[in-house]
């Protein structure tokens, strides 16, 4: 289908950028990889006036070394996020994300912050960077700021980010060293999670050092399963210890009911995928 | 009747080689022109504002605003065309008492199913006529729809009120009173004292054709004719309806099909927007264009199947089937669509299947909801009716606790009883269900994979392994006009083809089917290679344009090859007879010394010969033509079958079941087909596995679910779920062949045998992995949800939750969301 007419504005610099948005306010949206926006527009749930595409400042792109923190640029496509060696090295469990998402054509357009701003529960980057605690970086008309995982994602399509701000890159510490796996439970290939668990721990002389544990599409954010994380932490990874911890993974969630599944046979899936996903980022 | 697995190949024939698709190339590499890519001058463009209610009463429409904006050209209701608009045809009334509302193609002033029609915008632009068409502002007075197919049948809400019911027709088959076999009633009264009855009742969801190209018109009034040029599967079909609804000459209409992507049944239909297009460039004297939005697409496009099954199967304590009860209910939507209530008529003659049934009764109730028009979709009524039977076969033998072949086999129709005439009435003329049952257990490894099953019942394994049997067979290559004619279709069944002789000895060979995929200009270029003795690539393949291919009824129902390509023989046939005498001529020898062979008319017992392409130069010179011999070799020929054709086979499929999470994997996939002579290979290969993917999708992830207000809650492929090539397994296939007796190639149809055998040796699979649990049915699409209730013994099946998850929220961060209406 065809969208409403807009303007178009292609800055070069985020400071270009968050000019735009301060000048245009509520009828300007922000385009990354237009992947989800795009739809939107087509099928006319969103009409705005002004489209301010980032894809022109290359400042955005890339993934660096910083300290003890992986950098990944918001305009950072999804393909190559799955790729890079560092992320791999330091986060593995965004690698094991990332290449579940949607399929190649959409991990070549799609960008990892453009995925993360939209914030939908079902998105496979959120449980992720929550459970590796990273920090949002966000470029507003006052300078930057940053917002950490657990305070970023507010509700169903919505976060922190403000009105008039951009988020220009996402700081993830390093994960050296621990074992990751993200299970995905989908009924086609190319599909949203029914539910997901990103599982990453620290398996230390027998027994899990340290543990974290994000669930996808269990609730109206990614979530973080912090009892299992404690249940878990000085267990062996052995299947009998890791089904007493995770089956607190659905405690306290409101997963929602659609087609693919209600919400209690989420918070059945939410128990057996974090199994699965902790005994698998263990090695066991 | 011979069953081999492999035909020899004969190199010097191009029949039996897996030549690569001609076709392919354009195809592939986009250089062809699909309808939306037409462009025409002055060409205006059109956009439709459709009902957002299943069921409602139009209070107002105020266009004004509309009008008035930028670049339209009008704005048209249904109000303004009521006189001229004409009604949808139905070309199937199955009984003289048929039901079938008015089917205007814009409502007027009641609105039948979300998605309907309401206003047509015509601009300069689609932008400009998209933008105008959420400008019309429709008032409605929302009425309660008839939604859900039992209750609809019981007319407890009226889908159309000025009807009084929403029964549409009863049509009935009984064996008794054909003459065919015995009393069912008295069959299954004595299988409840003394056998065993087998009473089930199986949910038909409803499915999306969901052909890849959208559905787009453009319409040309410029000229002596009109030129309608529609991604449509039957162009010739069209043509004849346009003119018989709208009063247009039929020699005025000119109705072209260029390469078309996809149908399965779903561009077999005529559509409200190709008649609001003619309508409109008529009008307008303007050519116009009009192309549908997938969300277009998969809400008001007809759907397919839907239905509910009530079957009784009686039984002796052996197993020998004693008779089978069939009740339908069907599910025609807002309309009879042009053969929606044929549909579940195709059935009838096949839920007895493969097997020697001696009692047998088919009623079905066709109904009308408030929901999109169902019709053809790929295999039309016998997937369905394949489905019941092979599902109460697996039944029968679970309740035995015999293995399922052994049902199969006391019941099948053996190898030396062809030709069988069934309980159906209809007449299977080849056949072979042993060689190829034993060539399909052969490959899928059917012990080892029992001996797996076993192993895991018996460890408790987690994941449990089942496997589904599905022996089909159905009736294919629509076909004999007469037996068409009794069952009150409005057309006939033959096929049509012109082999025309080029001066430079190629050929043009027009075809009255109407591929849209098939790969028909290969296999078509393969038989008249091999008939005439030319090169294939000598030979061109005409059609889908009824100024060109100028007789046909177009494809649909794995006919193009069996009667079409059979049309093309008989035609080519003649163009040897009537070179004969000029071959004679030119070689000074009498006609009855004149022998054709490979291509070339040979003087018998002598090295003399001229190529057929000598002859065809000889013939359009016209110097040295015999006397009385008009100049010309071109031919045609009209092929009617005496019968259809009957493909079958065995397909067997394991299935994996996470008894954890209710996830089911699919482990292994073999079958042995027998669809007679094969022209091409790689063709059929290509058949299969969409069939299969099709029919695998049914069982597993396709389903179009309305919410209780009538609105398609399934309305995106985010939520309609289509498997890629990243869901499917490596297929292993093979073939017997038992050519088919009724046409000289030996062939039988393919397009829709792999649809109609996979769902259920899916479906099959499935129970079989979890029977030990108390499970013996679980509803299509088998959801992983669905197959874990089924496994907590929670409500068994189970209904879809009606709602989608919503990827594409308009409330955006930061960011209110806008004026743009949600339309
Ligand atoms: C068919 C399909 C299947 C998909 N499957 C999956 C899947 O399985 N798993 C999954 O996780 N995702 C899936 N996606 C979504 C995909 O991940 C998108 O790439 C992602 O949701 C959006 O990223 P984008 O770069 O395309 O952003 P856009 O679509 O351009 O933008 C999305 C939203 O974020 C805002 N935005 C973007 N960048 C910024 C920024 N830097 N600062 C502030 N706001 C910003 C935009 O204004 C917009 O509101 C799928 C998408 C499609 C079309």
């Amino acid at each position: 289908m065809i969208p409403a007419a807009f303007d178009y504005l292609a800055p070069t610099s985020v400071e270009e950028a968050v000019a735009a948005l301060t000048q245009f306010g509520d009828d300007a949206k922000i385009l990354a990889g237009g992947q989800s926006l795009l739809p939107v527009l087509r099928m006319r749930l969103n009409a705005p006036e002004v489209i301010i595409d980032l894809g022109r400042i290359e400042a955005l792109r890339g993934i660096r070394e910083d300290g003890d923190a992986i950098v990944i640029g918001a305009m950072t496509p999804h393909s190559v996020v799955g790729k890079d060696p560092l992320v791999a090295e330091h986060a593995a469990l965004i690698s094991e994300a990332v290449v579940h998402l949607a399929d190649v054509q959409i991990r070549h357009r799609g960008t990892f912050g453009g995925a993360l701003a939209h914030a939908d529960p079902a998105g496979d980057l959120g449980a992720p960077v929550l459970a590796l605690g990273a920090e949002f970086v966000i470029a507003g008309p006052s300078g930057t700021r940053s917002v950490h995982a657990d305070d970023f994602f507010v509700d169903l399509f919505e976060t922190a980010i403000g009105e008039d701000e951009i988020l220009t890159e996402i700081r993830v510490p390093k994960h050296t060293g621990w074992g990751a796996h993200y299970a995905k439970f989908v009924r086609v290939a190319h599909q949203w999670p029914i539910v997901a668990i990103a599982a990453t721990v620290r398996v230390e002389g027998g027994t899990i050092a340290e543990a974290r544990v994000g669930m996808t599409n269990m609730g109206s954010t990614p979530l973080r399963a912090r009892s299992v994380e404690e249940a878990l932490t000085g267990q062996p990874p052995t299947d009998e210890a890791v089904r007493v911890a995770a089956a607190m993974a659905a405690d306290g969630t409101t997963p929602p009911s659609d087609l693919n599944g209600d919400s209690s046979y989420r918070k059945h899936l939410a128990t057996v995928m974090t199994r699965r996903a902790v005994l698998a980022a263990a090695g066991a | 009747m011979t069953a081999t697995t492999e035909r020899p190949a004969d190199s010097t024939k191009e029949i039996g080689k897996d030549r690569r698709r001609k076709e392919d190339q354009r195809l592939i590499t986009g250089r062809t022109r699909w309808t939306d890519n037409i462009v025409l001058p002055g060409m205006l463009h059109v956009a439709m504002v459709r009902s957002p209610f299943a069921h409602a009463t139009i209070t107002n429409i105020d266009k004004s605003v509309a009008e008035a904006a930028t670049n339209v050209v009008t704005v048209i209701t249904g109000a303004d065309v009521a006189e001229e608009q004409g009604g949808l045809p139905n070309a199937w009334p199955i009984t003289p008492d048929q039901i079938a509302p008015v089917h205007s193609p814009i409502a007027v002033d009641r609105v039948v199913f979300a998605g309907e029609i309401v206003a047509v915008i015509v601009a300069r632009s689609a932008a400009e006529a998209r933008d105008a068409a959420e400008l019309v502002d429709v008032d409605y007075d929302v009425l309660p729809a008839a939604l859900d197919l039992k209750e609809a049948a019981e007319d407890k809400v009226l889908a159309h009120p000025d009807l009084g019911t929403n029964k549409s027709a009863y049509w009935t088959f009984d064996s008794a009173q054909a003459g065919t076999g015995g009393n069912v009633e008295e069959a299954i009264t004595k299988a409840r004292t003394d056998g065993i009855v087998i009473e089930r009742e199986y949910r038909q969801q409803r499915l999306i054709p969901a052909f890849m190209e959208p559905r787009s018109t453009v319409v040309d009034p410029t000229g002596e004719q009109i030129t309608m040029w529609s991604a449509t599967q039957i162009p010739h079909i069209l043509k004849f309806l346009l003119a018989a609804v709208t009063g247009v000459s039929e020699a005025k209409i000119r109705v072209i099909a260029p390469d078309v992507g996809g149908g399965f049944g779903g561009k077999l239909q005529t559509t409200p927007e190709e008649f609001i297009t003619f309508l409109l460039a008529r009008r307008l004297g303007k050519p116009v264009k009009y192309t549908e939005t997938r969300s277009e697409s998969l809400m008001a496009a007809h759907h397919g199947r839907d239905q509910w099954q009530k079957l009784t199967l009686a039984a002796d304590k052996d197993g020998k089937v004693t008779g089978l009860k069939v009740d339908l209910l069907a599910d025609m939507g807002s309309h009879i669509s042009l053969v929606g209530g044929g549909v579940p008529v195709l059935g009838a003659f096949m839920f007895n299947a493969i097997y020697k049934f001696p009692a047998y009764q088919f009623n079905c109730q066709t109904v009308l909801t408030n929901k999109t028009w169902t019709d053809a979709y790929r295999g039309a009524g016998r997937p369905e009716a394949t489905f019941g039977i092979e599902r109460l076969m697996d039944e029968l033998a679970a309740e035995l606790g015999v293995d399922p072949f052994v049902v199969r086999e006391k019941n099948w129709i053996t190898a030396e009883e062809f030709p069988f005439t069934t309980v159906a009435g209809l007449e299977y003329d080849s056949g072979n269900y042993e060689a190829a049952t034993a060539r399909a257990k052969e490959l899928f490894g059917y012990d080892e994979l029992r001996a797996e099953q076993m192993a895991r019942r018996a460890s408790g394994d987690p994941v449990q392994l089942g496997i589904g049997v599905s022996t089909f067979t159905e009736m294919c290559g629509l076909a004999p006009s007469r037996v068409l004619g009794s069952l009150d279709y409005g057309a006939g069944g033959w096929e049509h083809a012109s082999v025309r002789m080029l001066p430079t000895g190629k050929v043009e060979v027009l075809t009255g089917v109407s591929g849209h995929g098939q790969g028909h200009e290969t296999a078509f270029s393969q038989i008249a290679a091999d008939r005439l003795g030319v090169a294939f690539e000598d030979v061109e393949i005409l059609h889908g344009d009824t100024m060109v291919s100028h007789k046909g009824l177009d494809t649909y129902g794995s006919r193009s090859l069996v009667v079409g390509g059979e049309a093309i023989v008989k035609a080519a046939d003649k163009v040897i007879e009537k070179a004969k005498p000029i071959a004679a001529h030119l070689l000074e020898a009498s006609v009855d010394d004149i022998e054709f062979e490979a291509g070339r008319f040979s003087v018998r017992g002598t090295d003399q010969g001229l190529a057929i392409a000598e002859i065809a130069l000889a013939t359009f010179a016209a110097h040295n033509l015999p006397d009385g011999v008009e100049p010309s070799l071109d031919s045609d020929a009209t092929f009617d079958p005496v019968n259809f054709n009957y493909p079958h086979g065995t397909h067997l499929c394991a299935m994996e079941v996470d008894t954890e999470t209710g996830q089911v994997t699919m482990r292994k996939y073999a079958a042995c087909d027998d669809i007679g002579n094969i022209i091409n290979p790689l063709i059929v290969e290509g058949q299969l596995h969409g069939g299969l993917v099709q029919g695998i999708a049914q069982a597993l992830w396709e389903e179009a679910v309305y919410d209780d207000a009538g609105t398609l809650v399934s309305g995106s492929f985010v939520d309609y779920l289509l498997p890629t090539a990243a869901d499917t397994i490596n297929f292993d296939l093979d073939h017997t062949t038992s050519p088919a007796t009724t046409n000289t190639l030996g062939t039988k149809g393919v397009g829709e045998a792999g649809t109609i055998a996979s769902t259920p040796a899916v479906v099959n699979a499935i129970v079989d992995a979890v029977r030990h649990l108390g499970i013996n049915d679980i509803q299509m699409p088998c959801t992983p949800e669905r197959v874990w209730n089924a496994i907590q013994g929670v409500h068994k099946g189970g209904a879809t939750e009606a709602a989608a998850m919503p990827h594409f929220d308009p409330a955006e961060p930061g960011q209110d969301s806008t004026e743009g209406s949600a339309q």
